[in-house]
């Protein structure tokens, strides 16, 4: 695994000359963008649809004790293992303990964010357990020894030849002379691979979408089946969720489907959706014989009294980070957490400190885009500034950047002084542009010059423009 | 942690809330006993054959399969000829619903192992009902219907009568609470099938048959 730079700033950097993710990333307007709109046009109602879908996970966050106490209370009278888990040293050791009891040497596993956030795979791998990630992008950042750098495409950094190089590095068994066409050569082949393992796993872990409070019941939602191939083939099904992912009803489940896979892969429903309730019944000819659901705390319940309470209706669609133009420009693994795009330089600060992630709430143009296309409607953008300010006020902000704002603010908060200071840098900006009225080079501004002109600008203020009119108007 | 301290930790956090712990308790009870049925767009609405004609061309959307069967009697010739057609296997595996085994296979001919998920190519499930609004059918899990039999095959078929598709998820879910309502419990697994199994995590480009069936046929009787 290469070593990444701890800074922000270094990885974008390093991110933007890499050309390969340049080309993965080329990808995304023209793909899950334009899936997403087209989606959007085939259901009139789809602003209606987000309404709903953000008003049923207010109602469940604002009471979120009771409904998760009614979801404990029903999986386990369908036969299911409930565990609570404060943080990953938790959460680990519950599914450790339940993975030895088991006897298990293979463990199989479905896309789970929440087991990123834990680093649940090193611990299983260190106590002996062959751990295999089963949905493709997964597995082959798993080969990889990357993090996934989407929330559900996970391998959307790398590009076709990248993979098929890395199944020839990786599957010992391919003849020197395989040849792969193209991408459902590579599918075919990592389909056979996975398969056996599939069949041979002792336990399965997955994360989950939905944690039904009505019926106790776990929703996976895949294109895969994958995920369904982790929770049923196994001797023992262990889903792993965060407190935010409850939800009160069937009914619930239904409108946030509606909303789910039309904002992140703009599909109208994702092929498979299902809802996994306890393990197998006595006549059953399939199933875990055990089920266990292990719920996580990790800092969400922090969100609940804080500012930052609505990042938590996020349903992890990934809609933000397609539409985001900073997302789009460094892919995810420059954000260096384990959410990437707006969502993450939400959610990281809150999960690491944000002495640790100043940088990402200014990782964005605060251009609104993320807002728009939420189908829970996050205020991001609205969150993204209270961490920057956050972020100033525990003085995580570098001192030359402090040093800036604190000289704009001392001349912004003196309207005369204002007035004379913009005056003058207009006038001069406006002199020095000459003719051309543009300028080739300026300090400060090296990296926007290098690729195109800066205007320069007209020689008055806007406020000089303005009383001007005004003084016309009032004539 | 213990169920009682998560409880309170997340209390304590929303305690600023002028509502108290017994107070969103029942609240919360009060929406689970009746559930709310929220907005449903024009999609997912009416019923009849256009709720029919619908879910036949939106299962066709996501690249299925659709045969239209007058009568389950016609099913084991049909899958005969749609199996025959394909170059595949005539060998299917199905679970122990009555209205599957009951038919004449033999005749077709085909050879149905029954009973459990045997290791198979080919699959037969009936399902519990469809969805027009996404083209979605939605199966149960039990000795009827292994679970399985959904993502095990290469060639999942599914059969489904014209009465039991609705126009909204909400409907078929509210059918499935109906039918299990006896047990206080849903089937182990209740699972919405839209389509084939697929995957876009190679370049983009979306490939069939990531883990699950390469293909779906739905046979619609009735």
């Amino acid at each position: 695994m290469i070593e990444e730079p701890s800074n922000f700033t270094e990885r974008s950097f390093r991110a933007l000359a890499d050309q390969g993710l340049q080309a993965a990333l080329a990808g995304l307007p023209g793909g899950l963008v334009k899936q997403r709109s087209m989606a959007k046009a085939r259901l009139p109602e789809f602003e209606a649809m987000r309404v709903v879908a953000r008003d049923i996970r207010d109602h469940t966050i604002a009471n979120l004790d009771a409904y998760l106490d009614v979801f404990a209370e029903r999986a386990m009278a369908a036969g299911s293992h409930v565990h609570w888990a404060r943080d990953g040293l938790e959460a680990r050791a519950i599914i450790l303990e339940i993975c030895k009891a088991a006897g298990a040497r293979l463990v199989t596993k479905g896309k789970s964010m929440v087991s990123e956030e834990i680093a649940l795979n090193d611990h299983l791998v260190a106590a002996g357990i062959e751990v295999v990630e089963t949905d493709l992008g997964e597995y082959i950042v798993q080969l990889r020894g990357e993090r996934p750098s989407h929330i559900i495409a996970p391998a959307i950094h790398l590009t076709e030849p990248q993979v098929e190089a890395e199944f020839r590095r990786k599957h010992a068994h391919l003849p020197i002379d395989r040849r792969f066409a193209d991408a459902a050569d590579l599918v075919a082949e990592a389909r056979a691979v996975l398969r056996e393992k599939f069949l041979a796993a002792d336990v399965g872990i997955t994360g989950a979408n939905f944690l039904v409070a009505e019926t106790g019941s776990v929703v996976l939602v895949t294109n895969e089946g994958n995920g369904d191939l982790t929770a049923q083939l196994p001797r023992v099904h262990i889903a792993l969720a965060s407190i935010d992912k409850v939800v009160p009803t069937l009914e619930d489940t239904a409108a946030l489907l509606r909303v789910l896979a039309r904002s992140g892969t703009g599909q109208d429903i994702t092929a498979y959706t299902s809802y996994l309730t306890g393990p197998r019944h006595q006549r059953d000819p399939d199933g875990p014989l055990a089920s266990h659901i292990v719920i996580l705390d990790n800092g969400r319940s922090n969100l609940l009294a804080s500012e930052f309470r609505d990042a938590l209706r996020c349903i992890r669609c990934g809609a933000c980070m397609n539409h985001c133009p900073v997302y789009n420009a460094i892919g995810g693994h420059a954000y260096g957490g384990v959410y990437a795009g707006p969502i993450g330089a939400v959610l990281t600060p809150a999960f690491s400190g944000i002495a640790a992630a100043h940088d990402l709430p200014s990782a964005s143009t605060l251009c609104g885009r993320c807002e728009d296309v939420c189908p829970v409607k996050i205020p991001l953008p609205k969150l993204l500034r209270r961490w920057r300010e956050a972020g100033f006020a525990a003085g995580a902000t570098p001192s030359r950047r402090r040093l800036a704002l604190w000289a704009w603010a001392y001349v912004a908060k003196r309207p005369k002084l204002y007035r004379v200071v913009t005056r003058l840098a207009v006038a001069a900006l406006s002199a020095l542009g000459g003719t051309r009225g543009a300028f080739g080079y300026l300090p400060f501004a090296g990296a926007w010059t290098r690729s195109r002109d800066f205007p320069a600008p007209p020689g008055r203020t806007f406020q000089q423009l303005f009383a001007e009119q005004l003084r016309r108007v009032t004539r | 942690m213990t169920r009682e301290e998560m409880m309170a930790l997340i209390g304590n956090r929303l305690g600023f809330e002028r509502r108290g712990e017994a107070a969103r308790r029942r609240l919360a009870e009060a929406r689970l006993a009746r559930p709310p049925i929220h907005l449903l767009p024009a999609i997912a609405c009416g019923g009849g054959a256009e709720c029919v004609a619908g879910f036949v061309e939106r299962v066709r959307a996501h690249g299925s399969d659709v045969l239209e069967l007058s009568n389950i009697a016609e099913l084991p010739s049909r899958i005969a000829t749609y199996l025959a057609t394909g170059g595949f296997d005539l060998r299917l595996a199905a679970g122990c619903d009555r209205r599957l085994l009951d038919l004449k296979w033999a005749a077709a001919p085909l050879e149905l192992q029954h009973g459990c998920a045997v290791p198979c190519r080919v699959a037969l499930s009936h399902a519990f009902a469809g969805v027009a609004e996404t083209g979605t059918l939605v199966l149960l899990s039990g000795p009827d219907n292994p679970g399985l039999l959904a993502f095990l095959p290469e060639i999942h078929l599914v059969a489904i009568a014209r009465e039991s598709v609705v126009a909204s998820y909400e409907e078929a879910l509210a059918r499935v609470r109906l039918a299990s309502s006896g047990t206080r419990q849903l089937p182990r697994a209740l699972n919405l099938v839209s389509g084939a199994s697929r995957t876009g995590d190679i370049g983009g480009r979306i490939v069939m048959g990531a883990h699950g069936p390469r293909r779906l046929a739905v046979f619609l009787y009735g």
